[in-house]
């Protein structure tokens, strides 16, 4: 609903201060960026049905980022490591069938986690950080150094270039794996090198604006997009520019949440962001609906 | 280490690694996989509601473990499963965040209710966890032949009248009766671990279902022991160790499958 009030008049919706402040710039930037990247990513993630690998990835992100505060270095190595080894894992444990796919993600996501518990533990009682755990594993759009923007940016054009330069081998194995394989395509390096993309795209984003937004993003633009359109480009165009509105709208109401109850206490970004996403996605399933309604009632 | 206090946390230990092993024994057959850890994760959001609106904690995992499982069976049936899954599980876990700021709970609670606390079980959660592992067990008893067949049969199970999207609805509702009881235990994260990792060991040991079913309670036993007595001496979060033992059962089961040449259930 309040995703639907903000296209009316501007000028009553948008705070005053809300382009002059710096963290907002930020937020927007590193958000646009991180919504045009997964949406391109997405799309395969979501035609190859690997949605729980990137939300896995996410998770295990945080005990890269936990790792790294134990460390003492940037968080940020510590997700794009962390995330590159279990995607390299998931991808030698190998199994090519969807179900024990998921299956050995979900191993190798149990023991990402058991050792999150271990780092975060560990960072608790050595650095006496409590907050961190909380920090790590929600993110905060508002608390980006803009410092990091140049590595995310770069980062970011390191997914898309893989996924740019695949995108053929890598379309063919994802339609039909049998096929393209026939062809010879190496369906196999071409899937290890997207699970790269997607480990590289997933850390970045878990790291700027937190894990629960990074699968957010990966997925619901993606796959609102694949149900308007059917053709993997222009989909990845539409889930970017999905994604891109849903973050730049849910950082807009999160500002303008200081001044709603309780009062000097603003609603974290990723419930705005997230609700908005999954809006998207529930509206874009309707066009489908009224054809295919239409259509039971002309065969009938 | 079986003295006062401690005899709670055994007893309960071993409640919640039966209902881990019996559950996961679907899950890992169905490939559900991520359902089971969307469904204990998401209801973490309905923890911290419980916590904002001062309700018992365990009313808000069920109400929201409930929720969740029965939005994924309902979206799905019109989207593609993992990507419904993945997104009710962000939403879930979007209005936690919400609650959370709300709140403003601490950061150990946050840490406990995710990662689990076993050795601070109280005895008054002795109870309610018994009393739900016997529904639980009971749903799983009444299900058994059903939703075994339309597991691994789904065709012949249509053709004998049991609607794999009913199945599938009664499936999603037993993970999240599991998830209830056994969150406040293990923690969101760390459930699902033992939900994947021992019935994945047991289906490589045996091809056979009951012995499956039985090896994957047993191998569930054995990992939570183990993991509490390493925590006991150690200090260190169970979490680690259930998530460590697990995934080194599960390694074991594939060493032992490629030894033998694969004559387990290939999972």
């Amino acid at each position: 609903m309040r995703g639907l009030l903000a296209g009316e008049p501007l000028a009553a919706i948008i705070a005053s201060g809300f382009f002059s402040s710096e963290p907002v710039q930020v937020a927007l930037a590193v958000g646009a960026a991180v919504a045009i990247v997964s949406g391109a990513v997405g799309v395969f993630t979501v035609m190859r049905g690997q949605s729980f690998a990137g939300e896995a990835l996410a998770d295990i992100g945080a005990t890269g980022g936990s790792g790294a505060f134990l460390l003492g270095v940037g968080p940020l190595w510590g997700f794009v490591v962390m995330g590159i080894a279990a995607a390299a894992v998931m991808e030698l444990i190998g199994i090519q069938r969807p179900r024990g796919r998921d299956l050995a993600t979900g191993i190798v996501l149990g023991a990402g986690l058991g050792l999150a518990a271990l780092f975060l533990y560990l960072d608790a009682t050595h650095h006496d950080t409590t907050g961190a755990t909380v920090t790590i594993l929600f993110g905060s759009v508002f608390a980006i150094s803009s410092s990091t923007i140049p590595l995310v940016v770069a980062l970011g054009t390191l997914a898309l270039g893989i996924v740019v330069a695949l995108y053929r081998p890598l379309m063919l194995s994802t339609v039909n794996a049998e096929m393209a394989a026939a062809r010879g395509v190496p369906v196999r390096v071409v899937g290890a090198g997207y699970l790269l993309a997607l480990a590289i795209s997933v850390a970045l984003a878990a790291v700027t604006i937190g894990a629960i937004l990074s699968t957010a993003l990966l997925v619901g633009p993606a796959a609102a997009a694949l149900r308007l359109t059917k053709r993997p480009g222009r989909a990845m165009l539409a889930a970017g520019v999905i994604g891109m509105a849903a973050t730049w709208l849910g950082v807009l109401l999160a500002y303008d949440s200081y001044y709603w109850p309780p009062k000097e206490h603003g609603w974290p970004v990723s419930f705005f962001v997230v609700t908005l996403i999954f809006i998207f996605y529930l509206v874009s399933g309707l066009p489908a609906r009224w054809r295919g309604r239409s259509r039971c009632s002309r065969d009938s | 280490m079986f003295s006062g206090f401690m005899i709670d946390a055994w007893t309960v230990a071993s409640i919640v690694a039966v209902i881990a092993g019996l559950v996961g024994f679907f899950v890992v057959l169905r490939g559900s996989a991520f359902v089971a850890h969307a469904i204990p994760n998401g209801s973490f959001a309905g923890a911290a509601g419980a916590s904002l609106l001062g309700i018992s904690t365990i009313v808000g995992l069920g109400v929201f473990s409930l929720v969740g499982a029965l939005g994924i069976g309902w979206l799905g049936r019109r989207g593609r499963h993992d990507v419904v899954t993945a997104l009710a599980l962000v939403m879930m876990l979007g209005l936690g965040a919400l609650f959370l700021s709300l709140s403003m709970a601490y950061a150990p609670q946050v840490y406990s209710l995710l990662f689990g606390e076993v050795l601070g079980i109280s005895p008054n959660e002795l109870a309610p966890t018994a009393a739900l592992a016997v529904v639980c067990v009971l749903a799983i008893a009444l299900l058994y032949r059903p939703l075994m067949l339309s597991s691994v049969l789904g065709e012949v199970g249509e053709a004998q009248g049991i609607s794999r999207w009913r199945m599938e609805m009664c499936f999603l509702a037993v993970v999240a009766l599991a998830s209830t009881m056994t969150v406040p235990v293990v923690g969101t994260l760390l459930i699902f671990s033992l939900m994947v990792g021992a019935p994945a060991a047991a289906r490589s040991f045996t091809a056979n279902p009951t012995r499956a079913m039985a090896l994957s309670v047993a191998i569930a036993l054995v990992t939570v022991w183990t993991a509490i007595a390493a925590s006991y001496t150690t200090n260190y979060p169970v979490g680690f160790f259930v998530g460590s033992v697990s995934a080194a059962w599960y390694a074991l089961g594939r060493l032992w499958m490629a030894w033998r040449g694969g004559t387990g259930a290939r999972t």
